[in-house]
């Protein structure tokens, strides 16, 4: 179920319970960022050190390992994958 | 209703005789009430101790100021706590001493009530081999009060102490003959 | 039949709890309540529970280790006193707000200082406005008989609320007295299965609970309990005669002693409505229309029905066993006398603050507020609404 702050207070769960697992998926924080990171594939090795620093989990990794895009649903634009890129690849705007 | 409020020093088991009192009363078909009056007592000093039984419901729930009979258990007291404020003068104060009606008397302030006395140091050496002056005092109290009969109490305490000394068999014998003992020598001076 | 037995207020408590076998008991001992876990712990010894005890470092703890235990799904209670109350303020804000149907015990005692462990209402006062249900207990027996009713009135759907029961600190905590008791089968029976919609460890419908309440949110949450609580006077009521089907003894909002005909009254709660109902006896072999509203259910507070057992009195007088320190009356008085206004019933009361910190409250002390109480309904006048007795004073 759906609350939004537009729902009366009858048709609130208890207490603000949640009844189902991984909820934060729905609370997008893209629009937080002041800046953003810019993905440059050209210069990227996948050697694998920016996505497990991401405190929003906002680089996707494909099945074979690989990053991709930003996710910018949920990118806050903190600049922590430009600053461990080794080589360059991700510049901040 | 009888009012019954006990005198005694912390350790000596006044708490625990009006405890028994209760429970022998409540054992013969009575309402009860049986409460110490909690301070910050240690062993030695002194305590207060309340019994009300009655055949009907009680609902008051204060001290009690006015009783209708006091239990002393060790007459050091005597000189220092007001025993018989507010007790009846048809009622009557029995205490633990070996002293006669001319040493106690005095000490009573004017008491017109009836005093009754019982040495319940050597019941409970001769009986006990130890100094436990509540099983004396808990059938010296029942026999002037009359609020159960002398064999009421016996049958009663004979359950409970077979109940509460299932591993101590022993001592089952010694506190009966405590109790009867005390029954016959709680003496009126 | 039920069994007739002799058992502190402690000890009835205590044994409650073991007919009622809860999932988890967390509790840490503070004088006077100290005995009611003491004895549980032991049921829990010899096998007689199937509870888990948990001893904790402190209240706080006890209350968070039920908030826990409750919110995975089990039944959780505990018990305390006073400062240990105190202790775990925090968490009793949390109980209520998250729906948590928590039953405790708590003993009532004078929140220090100066340092005094004996009777007054100090600590339950202190929480009247943390969303529990409130009930208070005359003697041993209703401190039993109200926690066999508690968990059907906590748990109902339409409540979840936590609940406790007062008694008072030795007075009726540390008091041998008569006491009858519901078998344990039918105890079992009657409290019930403990089957929550929505637990923690539920593996098919995993849950988030406590979540952050910002401001478009907090406020309905505020608002459901404040439903929840106007909904549990309908339970507290329906549970209530289940039980006294049960046993014979009738409960309800409040009890009403030789009220009817009454022309004068004292409210009041826990064991000074015993030694009121004496006063009363006595008072009405005289020939004086004394009477009592004794308050079982002091949250959610029975206004409307109070203003109605009291409007055709010519005077009442109000005792609080804790004094609201705010220069104008108890915390009784002010929803007694708030209900009366909203009510549109207009009686002449009076406030008493009495018992404080263990101070004994005597049948004569009662008797006085009777004689207050008759000559305020001769004049209708009230010079000071705002009294006090037993406090010495300069005369």
């Amino acid at each position: 179920m759906e609350i939004t702050p537009n729902t009366p207070a009858e048709e609130m769960t208890i207490g603000g319970n949640i009844y189902e697992a991984g909820n934060s998926k729905k609370f997008k924080t893209g629009d937080w960022r002041s800046q953003k990171p810019i993905y440059l594939s050209e210069k990227c090795k996948q050697c694998g050190l920016c996505f497990p620093v991401c405190p929003d989990d906002a680089i996707p990794v494909n099945k074979e390992q690989k990053r991709e895009d930003f996710n910018y649903d949920y990118c806050k634009g903190c600049g922590v994958c430009a600053k461990v890129c080794p080589f360059g690849a991700i510049e901040m705007k | 209703m009888i009012e019954i409020r006990w005198h005694g020093r912390g350790g000596q088991g006044a708490k625990t005789a009006s405890l028994l009192l209760a429970d022998a009363a409540f054992n013969t078909g009575r309402y009860i009430q049986g409460f110490p009056e909690y301070g910050p007592e240690r062993m030695g000093a002194p305590i207060t101790a309340y019994n009300r039984i009655s055949t009907e419901p009680i609902t008051i729930h204060s001290n009690i100021y006015e009783p209708d009979y006091v239990v002393v258990v060790d007459d050091t007291l005597l000189d220092s706590v007001d025993v018989t404020a507010g007790l009846k003068k048809e009622g009557a104060i029995v205490i633990n001493t070996t002293k006669g009606a001319d040493e106690i008397r005095p000490k009573l302030k004017n008491y017109e009530g009836e005093v009754y006395t019982i040495d319940a140091r050597k019941i409970s050496l001769e009986t006990l081999g130890k100094y436990f002056p509540n099983t004396p005092m808990l059938a010296a109290i029942v026999k002037v009060s009359k609020v159960m009969t002398d064999e009421e109490l016996l049958n009663d305490m004979e359950g409970s102490f077979k109940h509460k000394f299932a591993k101590k068999p022993e001592v089952i014998e010694g506190n009966m003959n405590a109790l009867k003992m005390a029954l016959n020598e709680v003496k009126k001076i | 039949m039920s069994i007739r037995e002799r058992l502190s207020g402690n000890e009835a408590a205590a044994i409650a709890m073991k007919q009622i076998n809860p999932d988890v008991v967390a509790a840490f001992p503070i004088t006077p309540s100290t005995e009611i876990p003491q004895y549980f712990s032991t049921f829990v010894s010899n096998g007689a529970v199937d509870t888990e005890f948990v001893a904790v470092e402190s209240e706080h703890s006890a209350m968070s280790a039920c908030i826990g235990a409750e919110a995975a799904g089990s039944r959780a209670m505990t018990a305390t006193s006073a400062n240990g109350l105190s202790l775990m303020w925090e968490m009793i804000y949390i109980a209520s707000s998250l729906r948590l149907p928590i039953v405790m015990s708590l003993v009532n005692r004078a929140v220090s200082g100066p340092l005094n462990i004996h009777n007054d209402h100090s600590d339950a006062m202190g929480v009247r406005d943390a969303g529990w249900i409130m009930l208070f207990s005359e003697n041993n027996q209703e401190a039993y008989d109200n926690l066999l009713m508690a968990h059907r009135i906590a748990e109902h759907k339409d409540v979840l609320l936590p609940l406790m029961v007062c008694q008072d600190g030795f007075i009726t905590s540390h008091s041998i007295e008569n006491i009858e008791l519901v078998e344990d089968e039918k105890v079992k029976e009657f409290v019930g299965k403990y089957k929550p919609e929505h637990y923690l460890l539920n593996r098919n419908e995993p849950m988030a609970i406590g979540p952050l309440d910002v401001q478009p949110y907090l406020f309905e949450h505020k608002y459901q309990q404040a439903n929840a609580m106007r909904n549990a006077k309908k339970v507290i009521e329906e549970v209530s005669k289940e039980f006294e089907k049960m046993t014979g003894r009738k409960y309800s909002f409040f009890e009403e002693y030789k009220l009817d005909d009454a022309e004068i009254a004292i409210v009041c709660m826990n064991s000074t409505a015993g030694t009121t109902k004496y006063v009363v006896d006595a008072l009405r072999a005289k020939g004086v229309k004394a009477g009592l509203l004794k308050l079982r259910m002091f949250r959610p507070f029975p206004a409307e029905e109070i203003a109605k057992a009291l409007s055709h009195l010519k005077a009442v007088a109000v005792l609080d066993k804790s004094d609201s320190l705010n220069g104008a009356g108890g915390a009784l008085f002010e929803d007694v006398a708030s209900s009366m206004y909203v009510n549109n019933e207009h009686v002449p009361i009076v406030n008493y603050v009495y018992g404080i910190g263990g101070r004994d409250t005597t049948s004569y002390d009662i008797e006085g507020v009777y004689k207050d109480l008759e000559e305020i309904a001769k004049t209708g006048k009230i010079d000071n609404p705002y009294r006090y007795f037993g406090v010495r004073r300069e005369k």
